[in-house]
């Protein structure tokens, strides 16, 4: 099952409520706000916490994303770009999350750099249509992901940190 | 700077390579007008003929006049397209996002000099020396963004020989997104369609046979996953997403393009699902009823229509291909996963070794995420909270 802290992250981000698609003209934007209300909140979760880790925005349409992520590791930040498309068949189906940055330096991904998930990922989705959206996504999706994944490929030296000037605040 | 000797040379060496590329090396399989059966070594249809004198199907050369679109052109798509065109299909649609790599190179039909072509122009070039009678169109992108899925409808539905919609979809993608997207545009199109897959753990895959309204629909379940007989807590994830055989694959589309056949020149049985286990030699049969409470709403809509159709014009529609309905009833069912609730799989009857893939629970009801509360109404427009995410 998903471990303690993710369970425990994931119940404090607020359930969406419009069950509706990027094809659905007329409730999409009511979903795309319920999206940004949630991951406006996660993010202030996270920073309350200290564990601010990613940034997201969209293009009007909702439907392409991107941002950066980032992850911590022995007192170095490590950041990556962040990007997915929503499909037509969202909520029922989660958005696809890539870091095409990491794209062929892992095995733990698929094609375009998006990320493998676990097990745990697709049915607990599946069971939590359509009051998962983005935010929850990142949560069960792209945090562990992270956390298993970025140590192993610093180790093995395919990822190297990177001075660089803290635009992104 | 070179000299012009050494860049006509470098020309020669550029053009060998072309060709080698293109496939243009040796002999080239000339057009043919006409199906024959004669048996010449220069006619590559004579044995497929021969299925019509020996009385397997009645008129082979109607394949000339079909079209079928292949989505995914990976280790599946591609043989299932190989062996369409081996067959003489009238018209294949290809479609596929994804660029040919060393990478994919334990599996069949692509090989290393197309590394870094898309896969649909390298398939469509090696199909097309293979046999130039086959009209193949390809598209690439990812069908399941907005804009690509439009168009994706748009083309199965306007993409037989005579204009109108193909007579067969078959699905060789690889990750539920696409199989919904499909589900989703063939539902809503009337279309029929095969879904096909292999497991992650590359050691087991099934074929699915979809009408809407009449079969189930892939949103009508949860996925189905034939049992591997290997101890989930015992298989090793970490590490790696998915592994791949080419022999798993190529059984998978010979079962596809099999049904495929059978289906299309009206011959034999044709299943509305074939599992594989390969560890096992296990190979279930069964047939699916659809989801009266199918998410989609579509699927419910057909469902409805076919439910309204006369029984006469279902027996003619049907024709003498007899295939028998209930034929799961002879492999003993029907042992449903016991985590599942009763209410959700009643219309559900899963052949033994067969299971879903995961339960959902019918009353949406969701413990994973209690306390969390649900969004409230915002005050703010859309732009307003795009801007205070942007300023975060
Ligand atoms: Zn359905």
């Amino acid at each position: 099952m998903v471990d303690e802290g993710t369970r425990k992250t994931l119940s404090s981000i607020p359930l969406l409520k419009t069950k509706a698609g990027p094809r659905d003209k007329e409730l999409w934007p009511t979903r795309l706000k319920e999206e940004y209300q949630a991951l406006i909140k996660y993010v202030q979760n996270n920073k309350e916490a200290d564990n601010d880790w990613f940034r997201l925005e969209s293009d009007k349409t909702g439907t392409k994303w991107f941002g950066k992520c980032w992850y911590v590791h022995n007192l170095l930040k490590y950041e990556f770009d962040l990007e997915f498309d929503i499909p037509v068949t969202y909520p029922t189906t989660a958005p696809e999350l890539a870091l095409p940055g990491l794209d062929g330096k892992t095995a733990k991904m698929y094609r375009g750099g998006k990320i493998c998930l676990t097990d745990h990922f697709k049915p607990l989705w599946a069971r939590n249509v359509p009051k998962f959206g983005i935010a929850h996504a990142m949560a069960l999706g792209l945090g562990p992901w992270l956390a298993v994944e970025v140590p192993e490929l610093i180790e093995r030296g395919v990822v190297k940190y990177q001075e660089k000037s803290d635009e992104a605040k | 700077m070179a000299n012009i000797e050494e860049l006509k040379k470098k020309i020669v060496e550029l053009e060998a390579k072309l060709k080698v590329a293109q496939g243009n090396v040796g002999p080239v399989r000339e057009k043919i007008d006409v199906m024959s059966s004669e048996v010449v070594d220069s006619n590559p249809y004579s044995r497929l003929m021969a299925l019509k004198r020996m009385g397997i199907v009645d008129n082979y050369e109607k394949i000339r006049e079909l079209s079928v679109a292949v989505v995914g052109v990976g280790g599946v798509g591609s043989v299932t397209a190989e062996m369409l065109t081996r067959c003489g299909i009238g018209k294949l649609i290809l479609f596929d996002y994804d660029k040919v790599e060393l990478a994919n190179m334990n599996r069949l039909f692509f090989q290393p000099h197309q590394a870094g072509l898309s896969k649909v122009d390298a398939a469509a070039g090696t199909l097309q020396s293979i046999n130039p009678d086959v009209a193949i169109d390809a598209y690439n992108y990812n069908i399941t963004t907005v804009d690509n899925f439009q168009n994706f409808c748009d083309t199965i539905s306007t993409s037989s020989l005579t204009g109108g919609p193909v007579d067969l979809v078959l699905s060789c993608v690889d990750n539920f997104e696409a199989r919904m997207a499909i589900n989703t545009a063939c539902n809503e199109l009337n279309q029929r369609w095969f879904e096909s897959g292999v497991s992650e753990n590359a050691v087991s895959g099934h074929i699915q046979f979809i009408v809407p309204g009449e079969t189930a629909c892939f949103a009508c379940a949860p996925p189905l996953v034939v049992a591997s007989k290997i101890d989930e807590k015992t298989l090793k994830r970490e590490g790696v997403c998915a592994a791949s055989l080419p022999t798993t694959m190529g059984i998978v589309a010979g079962f596809l393009v099999q049904n495929t056949l059978k289906y299309l020149l009206n011959f034999g049985n044709v299943s509305h699902y074939l599992g594989y286990s390969a560890l096992t030699d296990f190979f279930p049969t069964m047939a699916l009823k659809p989801n009266p409470q199918c998410d989609d709403s579509f699927c419910r809509q057909r469902q409805t229509e076919f439910k309204a159709k006369p029984v006469v014009e279902l027996a003619t529609e049907v024709k003498e291909d007899s295939t028998p309905i209930h034929a799961d009833n002879e492999w003993g069912i029907s042992l449903v996963d016991e985590n599942t609730p009763e209410e959700e799989t009643s219309n559900l009857k899963l052949v033994d070794g067969v299971q879903v893939a995961y339960s959902i629970p019918v009353d949406n009801s969701t413990p994973e995420t209690s306390s969390g509360g649900a969004v409230a109404a915002s005050e703010l427009s859309l732009e307003e909270l795009m801007q205070q995410m942007k300023s975060m």
